[in-house]
């Protein structure tokens, strides 16, 4: 079995962890999503922001 | 200030501040959500052991659905990444990860029952297989717990 590449690892682990985030940390399922659709772009956003800078970083 | 009971100022002035003050409190518990009599414990101890069995039990069947796949394939896809499975405690590290793996319950017992996941990380995915198996434990925990708070009627 193929692992992922680090992008895709990351987009697997955001969107995981957003699931379960929005789910067990708002009540109603409106609310749900909205906070789950912030965890992953909060995920996403500051790993690829990270990314950019620690490439910066190291030329 | 303060006006006595029953005084047409005390309404005006003061109810709607401890209205107020009450609005901002979620510590009441919502007891429409409450999951029947029995063990309060039970979802819980059954979420932690089958990742979604906790709000299966409370017939949250979509939220069950979504905690089970979401926990399961982050395991899945860190065993697949040639994660290890931590087995002693020597150091701090150890400790912690074995306490983040424990969380997975039942998958955890099984997957060493079975021999899966590596004993050493050898590939460089093996890390980030690592961390998702720790981590796919502690949101199992989270799921566990936001069971229990369904059916304590703490959350609806």
């Amino acid at each position: 079995m193929g692992s992922p590449s680090h992008f895709t690892a990351v987009l697997l682990f955001a969107l995981f962890a957003s699931v379960v985030f929005g789910i067990t940390q708002r009540e109603t399922p409106r609310r749900m999503v909205r906070y789950g659709l912030y965890c992953f772009v909060l995920f996403v956003g500051s790993a690829i922001v990270l990314s950019w800078a620690m490439y910066l970083i190291a030329r | 200030m303060s006006f006595p009971v029953g005084h047409p100022a005390r309404s005006r002035f003061c109810l709607p501040l401890v209205r107020y003050s009450q609005e901002g409190m979620a510590t009441t518990p919502n007891n429409k959500a409450t999951g029947g009599s029995g063990f309060v414990y039970l979802p819980l101890i059954l979420g932690w052991l089958v990742p979604g069995a906790g709000h299966f039990l409370l017939r949250k069947w979509g939220r069950g659905a979504l905690l089970a796949v979401s926990i399961l394939g982050m395991f899945t896809i860190g065993i697949a990444m040639q994660g290890k499975l931590y087995a002693g405690a020597h150091d701090i590290l150890e400790m912690l990860g074995l306490a983040g793996d424990l969380g997975n319950g039942l998958l955890y017992f099984v997957s060493r029952a079975a021999g899966w996941g590596a004993d050493q990380i050898t590939v460089t995915t093996g890390d980030y297989g690592t961390r998702f198996i720790v981590v796919a434990g502690l949101l199992n925990v989270i799921a566990a717990v936001d069971a229990h708070n369904l059916r304590t009627g703490r959350k609806a």
